[in-house]
């Protein structure tokens, strides 16, 4: 490990995920010596981006696998509609506008996109897909940087980052477990994620309801890096309550359960707490435009559960889903195997039956198929629970990310009460609160994670020559 | 809960059909290969689904090194090796006679010992029943004892194999073959689609997470090698029958012209197979089968060689080393074909004849 203390690196890349990939190959590129400090062990490298599976990207006419156009306005609307116009307009059109480029450039360093999607979502004009999803990309990303020479060091735990006078001097690190070692650089480029995986830091934030809640993406996004920055005085953006958060299977993993513990059956059924009580309007909007709100309802359901009840009539109007669904012949049958109070469940279906009205039934759009006097309404796909067998899933609220982060400008410098700092630039899920104040657009967060991370590996492969140079004169 | 339990008590289908669930929650795949669009037909998969998708699947590996839920993740997914499994339980449970399921697919040790009595067999014929006259190969062996040897031992395996897949046919629910559904199949078999990955240029087999084309070139050298030489012995009995043309043929003879080249990749084919199968994760195969295979493609080599070899020794007196040699290969690789991996070649045909009845 010696060579890792003994040299000074030109670039010091601070995590091991998209955003991070892309700044250390930019930076190589531009012939820096670049070294990456990985949290995760190998088999669990890459953060978030293992689990993601998209890329938003903005293009005028048909681009690889994109078809039609995306342009820049459309783009950006999407943006204000999820983030409620939460957001830094100027940095937000930089990641759309950049976005377009780096498609070509993603296919040039190795990602592969799927073709078409014969998959649930119509997302073949604005989103790409990767070919085997987000961990086939940071393994393109890591034979990358590998035939470039990048040093790529696993399980090394950043606990501090050494800044003095505006400027950063070395990292303290912890490598599988070692003493803290010092490694050395001209110049650091953070891309260390969320600290959505630091459940005690989620409960001050959000309150003991969150020790309820399920991490769907990589345990190794603690925050450690993102608090030692904000303790040192550097600038935040977004609101440290505040987390995206989705209603999965109650049984998913308490981590790193992804994309599969999704469940799409909300519209179709009667969602209940654990008292056996309806709470909202289970047929508000199309899933999955209004399947990110359910993270919240849930949480705010005593111990932070709900069940979503079906009978066979809509057993396979949804995708499948990772773990079989509760089933039983009986609503009392059903509600004793999931614990919940037979004889209010009956009454909570009983009611909302008798409220269900004749009508049109049409699963894939909004067809105002409405119940009428019961509280609350359900506007959407109101049909009566009545043919055995019934099913149950449970629903647990499941971070996806946190919005806290690192306040950045559009060269991706970080600052520090308000002043720029010399040689600190961040990516990623670090920074994405400058753009992403709340809400969630699919592959977003790529974007902003490719956009940002290039940038940060260009402005940092700069900054290590003037560095270098400033310390020769 | 149901995922992380016991794993242990799983029998192979059940194993395969666990992970199967949760790729189809998932489908972040179904751009590798056929197996993925065809997990997606469905909600839940019978014994026979399971046998279908085992036998469509190519190893090629690129779902594992993209899945986000392999080793060390509770969800343990390894779908190339479950469905090794399952296909390699297929193979024993469809293949007639019984007796013989496994034995040649595991043990490289039987397959050998399987040469050695080919070898033993054609050295004794050479000597027993030594033709009084004849030219070329058949001043050591006849005509007719080569066609008393060859014809059964041809036969009796198609046989053999022709039942298997008939109770393939049976399991996987397959429907009447159209035309249109052979064409496809032949087509994705011709250019080893399924080897191909996609977009991604090749399979993931030897390089770990890399994309290479190497094995697929391999495996087309082996599979169009093997055609050949069989085409030059068709032609060589055509010629023989119809035009009373008897061997040895010159170098630019039908039987020569197909079989040269045909030897050439069977050769170097099988034996780029082997080196490949050095290098490839073994965890991600039916690893108990590993030795079984490296010796088939071996064998499959050693034939094709051998057959080079003889002629290159015509005209010499090393023919009656030779001959015996090729043709006990030839002996060895037929009779054990319905249990080796030779199989293979026949229930993955079947396998995209049944997808293309469903995709």
């Amino acid at each position: 490990m010696s060579a890792l203390t003994e040299t000074v690196w030109d670039v010091v890349v601070v995590g091991g995920g998209n955003a991070a990939l892309c700044a250390a190959i930019e930076a190589a590129e531009a012939g820096r010596r670049v070294i990456i400090l990985e949290g995760a062990p190998k088999t669990y490298r890459g953060g978030n981006s293992r689990h993601t599976r998209n890329f938003r990207c903005m293009h005028r006419g048909p681009l690889s696998v994109l078809t039609d156009s995306y342009e820049e306005d459309e783009y950006l609307d999407d943006l204000l509609r999820v983030t409620k116009g939460n957001t830094d307009e100027n940095l937000a059109r930089l990641a759309i506008r950049t976005s377009e480029q780096c498609l070509p450039w993603m296919e040039a360093h190795g990602v592969r996109f799927q073709p078409s999607l014969s998959g649930t979502l119509s997302l073949g004009r604005t989103n790409a897909f990767f070919l085997g999803g987000g961990k086939a990309l940071v393994n393109a990303y890591y034979n990358t940087a590998a035939d470039l020479g990048i040093e790529v060091v696993y399980e090394a735990q950043v606990a501090h980052v050494e800044i003095e006078d505006g400027r950063f001097n070395a990292v303290e690190v912890e490598i599988a477990g070692g003493a803290k070692q010092r490694i050395e650089g001209r110049t650091v480029v953070l891309a260390s994620g969320g600290f959505q995986g630091d459940i005690d830091w989620l409960a001050r934030a959000w309150g003991p309801a969150a020790r309820n809640f399920l991490i769907r993406g990589t345990p190794y996004n603690r925050g450690v890096v993102l608090k030692d920055m904000l303790d040192q005085g550097a600038d935040s953006v977004g609101d440290p309550t505040q987390c995206h958060a989705v209603a999965i299977d109650g049984r998913a993993p308490k981590f790193d359960g992804g994309i599969v513990t999704r469940l799409d059956c909300v519209p179709f059924s009667v969602v209940v707490n654990k008292n056996g009580e309806r709470f909202y309007d289970e047929g508000e909007d199309v899933w999955p435009k209004r399947y990110a709100i359910w993270g919240r309802l849930v949480a705010a359901q005593p111990d932070q559960v709900a069940y979503s009840i079906i009978d066979s009539k809509s057993a396979n109007l949804f995708m499948p889903s990772v773990f079989p669904a509760v089933e039983a012949d009986t609503l009392e049958g059903l509600a004793e195997k999931m614990g919940l109070p037979a004889e209010k469940l009956r009454q909570t279906v009983g009611a909302f039956n008798a409220a269900c009205r004749e009508g049109n039934f049409h699963p894939t759009e909004l067809d105002g198929l409405a119940t009428e006097g019961v509280e609350p309404q359900k506007t959407n796909w109101a049909r009566p629970i009545t043919d055995p067998p019934f099913y149950g899933y449970s629903l647990r609220p499941g971070v996806t990310f946190t919005y806290l982060g690192l306040k950045v400008d559009e060269t991706a410098r970080v600052t520090m009460d308000g002043r720029k700092l010399e040689n600190v630039w961040a990516a990623g899920e670090i920074m994405a609160g400058s753009i992403l104040g709340e809400g969630y657009l699919a592959g977003f967060g790529m974007t902003i994670g490719t956009v940002f991370g290039r940038i940060a590996g260009q402005q940092a492969a700069q900054g290590a020559v003037r560095g270098e140079n400033s310390h020769a004169a | 809960m149901p995922l992380d339990q016991a794993r242990t008590e799983l029998s192979t289908t059940e194993e395969a059909r666990r992970q199967i669930e949760i790729c189809n929650a998932c489908r972040y795949c179904e751009g590798y290969c056929s197996v993925f669009p065809a997990i997606t037909l469905q909600r839940s998969f019978s014994d026979g689904d399971i046998t279908q998708l085992a036998n469509l699947c190519h190893n090629c590996r690129g779902c594992y090194y993209a899945c986000q839920y392999t080793d060390p993740h509770e969800f343990q997914i390894n779908l190339p090796k479950a469905l090794a499994e399952a296909r390699t339980e297929s193979w024993e449970r469809f293949s007639w006679p019984g007796v013989f399921s496994g034995l040649f697919q595991k043990s490289g040790v039987a397959l050998a010992a399987a040469l050695i009595v080919g070898f033993a067999a054609l050295f004794w014929a050479g000597q027993a029943l030594r033709p009084e006259s004849g030219e070329g190969f058949y001043a050591f062996l006849s005509h007719s004892v080569m066609i008393g040897i060859f014809t059964p031992a041809f036969l009796l395996p198609l046989l053999a194999i022709a039942l298997g897949l008939r109770a393939y046919w049976r399991e996987v629910g397959g429907a009447p073959v159209r035309l249109a559904y052979l064409v496809r199949a032949f087509r994705e078999a011709a250019r080893l689609k399924d080897l191909s990955g996609g977009v991604a240029g090749g399979c993931n087999f030897e390089k770990e997470d890399r994309y290479t084309n190497v094995r697929r070139w391999h495996h087309q050298a082996v599979m169009y090698g093997f055609l050949l030489c069989f085409a030059s012995t068709g032609s060589a009995t055509i010629l023989h029958y119809v035009f009373d043309m008897p061997a040895p043929y010159g170098l630019f003879s039908l039987p020569k012209l197909l079989g040269i080249p045909g030897g050439v990749l069977l050769t170097l084919g099988g034996l780029g197979m082997a080196v490949l199968k050095t290098r490839g994760e073994k965890n991600l195969g039916a690893s108990a089968l590993w030795g079984g295979e490296m010796a088939f493609v071996l064998l499959l080599s050693f034939t094709g060689a051998s057959g080079l070899a003889l002629y290159a020794a015509t005209g010499t007196a090393l023919v009656g080393w030779v001959l015996p040699v090729h043709l006990g290969a030839v002996l060895a690789f037929f009779l054990t074909a319905p249990y080796t991996k030779m199989v293979h070649g026949f229930f993955r045909l079947a396998a995209l004849v049944r997808n293309a009845q469903q995709t």
